[in-house]
């Protein structure tokens, strides 16, 4: 039985989640809430913000660049939290997950870090190095903010699986196949077995993302999970309008963003 | 009395753990287990030692350095002699440990990083003599800076993967591997090649380099009837001063790790972890690092390009905040001429990473009695830094 309110009851949905990535500040904090904007036109229910970080360990190449040049216009953690609140006045009411590394969380405080989320109106949090083990204090932090702390599992997870699944809180991030992030040909049928035996455990809604990069993949993932999570496919075309803004073109270039979105999960 | 570190969450009183993407906690949790029956296997540790003995040329002598302690005028010089372990580092005994255990684990291909290269040039030594597959992740700066080195790996047969990301140093190249472990998990091993990363990493290469620590007892004790008053050694990631401290923790002699002070650690350019670094994440493990006030790892630097990593081992860590060792920095400068001086009195030419715990060694050494020892670990030779060393001593030589 699936949790039908999460995220301060600001999620109502269960099923058919589209959950974007982005990396705040690339390439610009108001490009961010432009892209952020136009996600949430296209259907997007919770929008992961990502953090830049100089050692993005579970990140493929085109995180890793969307990072390089978010952290060259000088972002950082405790700018990315305070640009929710930015979002919010620009009209973006949908769930807002920060997405960061452990280490910069550490240098803030754990508590200092909540209090931050707490009080920029952030309903979620995702940290892709502290696994299960490691979480424990950040979890009861998180619990006590009434803020989502998302787990993810994988494939190789195992044991730990039905471990993490029943404490899995708003979404879990189902990663779909091992590696880092980034697009991917092919589902295989190892992953839908997968994704099952997650969905049989979890209390909340089991979102699917890595690799994860047409309309084929979209519609595949949403017959078997409630969720489909798209990160380095987004972040591409954010690349691909690079140019463009610098020219000073952004209603065009957002526009054929918006477009690329709309065929994506269609 | 010390606790045995680590516990069971992988710790060294706070620092250590496993701070990995979950994809990486299955590999981890199956090494551990591996690692655990293997270190109970009598049959797996006197196939280590007996390739340590026939292969790699061990144990490698003790040496007293009678004219060093004569040019000093204080405390017996003693020098454990790594550099005359085969190809020239203490980074071989890792590799053979590790290269049995991936063996027994039936994983046929392995990956490493490598920063001066040496580590690189260890596994694809391993890998050849054992008929593993090897691909050496190195920056791209690195592949610049140790050119002969590329080619060692490559005449040995392994495949040298260039990183671009980052800075392209050591830890973008440590990157680079993790990521590509990942991927690659099932059927790779990872050979790392120091006392970091997540649980068991640190805990594993220091198993497999105290035989560095328990043959300098030995043979001190044979010749002194005593252990030494001080213990010295260079800290970049600190195997080779784990290998040499862990088994002296109880003993009452004073250990001193050498961190690289670069062009000085009131500049910006230095890899003084402990001296200049705070606690955070860094490859897996909480340990002490060099970051940014956002928490966004720096960029270190070191005329040695084995010093040069902006992170340590987390029982470093342990041992710098328990004070049970004493760390140290030693400049550029400083290290160039302990070379130097070693080389022109010795006829022994150190690399310029030992040659940091040589500097600190000379420089306690004269104020200590003649009745007082202290013993350095000779951690590797120089051969490998011939182009810096041309570079900077062309004039003088």
């Amino acid at each position: 039985m699936l949790t039908k309110t999460s995220f301060q009851g600001k999620l109502t949905k269960t099923e058919n989640l589209f959950i974007p990535f982005i990396v705040a500040g690339d390439p610009s904090p108001e490009m961010t809430i432009a892209y952020a904007l136009r996600l949430q036109e296209e259907g997007a229910d919770i929008l992961e913000l990502g953090v830049p970080y100089s050692d993005p360990l579970a990140d493929g190449p085109t995180i890793q660049r969307a990072a390089k040049r978010a952290l060259n216009a000088g972002m950082s953690l405790r700018k990315a939290i305070e640009l929710v609140p930015e979002l919010r006045r620009h009209g973006v009411e949908i769930p807002v997950v920060i997405f960061t590394y452990y280490n910069p969380v550490l240098q803030i405080g754990h508590e200092e870090f909540f209090r931050m989320l707490e009080e920029n109106g952030a309903e979620g949090v995702l940290i892709p190095d502290l696994p299960y083990e490691e979480s424990e204090e950040v979890r009861n932090l998180a619990e006590a903010s009434n803020i989502e702390f998302i787990s993810l599992v994988a494939p190789n997870s195992d044991q730990r699986i039905k471990q993490i699944a029943e404490h899995a809180r708003g979404f879990l991030y189902c990663v779909s196949t091992l590696g880092v992030t980034g697009e991917r040909n092919e589902m295989s049928a190892d992953a839908l077995r997968f994704i099952k035996k997650v969905k049989e455990f979890s209390p909340v809604p089991v979102a699917v993302g890595f690799g994860i990069s047409t309309n084929d993949h979209v519609k595949l993932v949403r017959d078997h999970a409630d969720g489909v999570i798209i990160g380095s496919k987004i972040i591409r075309l954010i690349e691909s309008n690079l140019e463009s803004i610098e020219k000073g073109n952004s209603d065009e270039a957002l526009d054929a963003f918006s477009k690329e979105i709309r065929t994506l999960v269609q | 009395m010390l606790q045995v570190f680590p516990d069971v969450k992988g710790r060294f009183g706070d620092f250590g753990g496993k701070y990995v993407p979950e994809t990486l906690m299955g590999p981890l949790q199956e090494l551990e287990s591996a690692l655990d029956e293997a270190m109970e296997d009598p049959s797996f540790l006197e196939e280590y030692h007996h390739v340590l003995k026939e292969y790699a040329g061990r144990p490698t002598s003790l040496t007293y350095a009678d004219k060093m302690t004569e040019k000093l005028g204080g405390a017996k010089v003693y020098l454990k002699r790594e550099d005359l372990n085969h190809t020239g580092a203490h980074k071989l005994n890792n590799a053979i440990g590790q290269a049995l255990l991936a063996k027994r684990m039936g994983k046929e291909k392995i990956i490493a990083e490598t920063g001066a290269g040496q580590h690189g040039v260890a596994s694809a030594t391993v890998a050849a003599k054992f008929g593993l597959e090897c691909k050496v992740f190195m920056g791209e700066e690195d592949i610049r800076r140790q050119e002969l080195n590329v080619f060692r790996m490559k005449l040995l047969g392994a495949e040298v993967v260039s990183v671009s990301s980052g800075n392209g140093t050591l830890k973008d190249a440590t990157n680079e591997a993790i990521r590509y472990w990942v991927a690659n998990c099932e059927d790779h091993f990872y050979l790392i090649g120091s006392v970091v990363g997540p649980h068991p990493y640190p805990r594993m290469v220091r198993d497999f380099q105290r035989v560095i620590g328990d043959e300098s007892k030995k043979q001190f004790r044979q010749m002194e009837q005593n252990d030494p008053d001080r213990i010295y050694a260079c800290v970049g990631g600190g195997s080779n001063a784990m290998g040499m401290f862990y088994p002296f923790l109880e003993e009452k002699s004073e250990l001193i790790g050498v961190e690289a002070a670069g062009k000085g650690i009131d500049t910006p350019e230095h890899a003084a972890t402990l001296s200049k670094g705070t606690p955070g994440v860094i490859h897996g493990s909480l340990t002490y690092l060099m970051q940014d006030e956002n928490g966004q790892i720096t960029e270190p630097y070191s005329i040695s390009a084995g010093l040069d990593y902006p992170g340590i081992g987390p029982e470093h860590a342990y041992l710098f905040k328990s004070k049970r060792v004493r760390y140290e920095s030693i400049t550029d400068e400083e290290a160039l001429d302990a070379l130097k001086l070693l080389t022109q009195t010795e006829g022994i030419i150190p690399a310029i990473e030992t040659a940091h715990a040589l500097a600190q060694a000379f420089k306690e050494a004269k104020e200590m009695s003649p009745e007082e020892t202290i013993l350095i670990n000779l951690s590797g030779r120089g051969d490998k830094d011939m182009s810096t060393l041309m570079e900077h001593f062309q004039e003088e030589v």
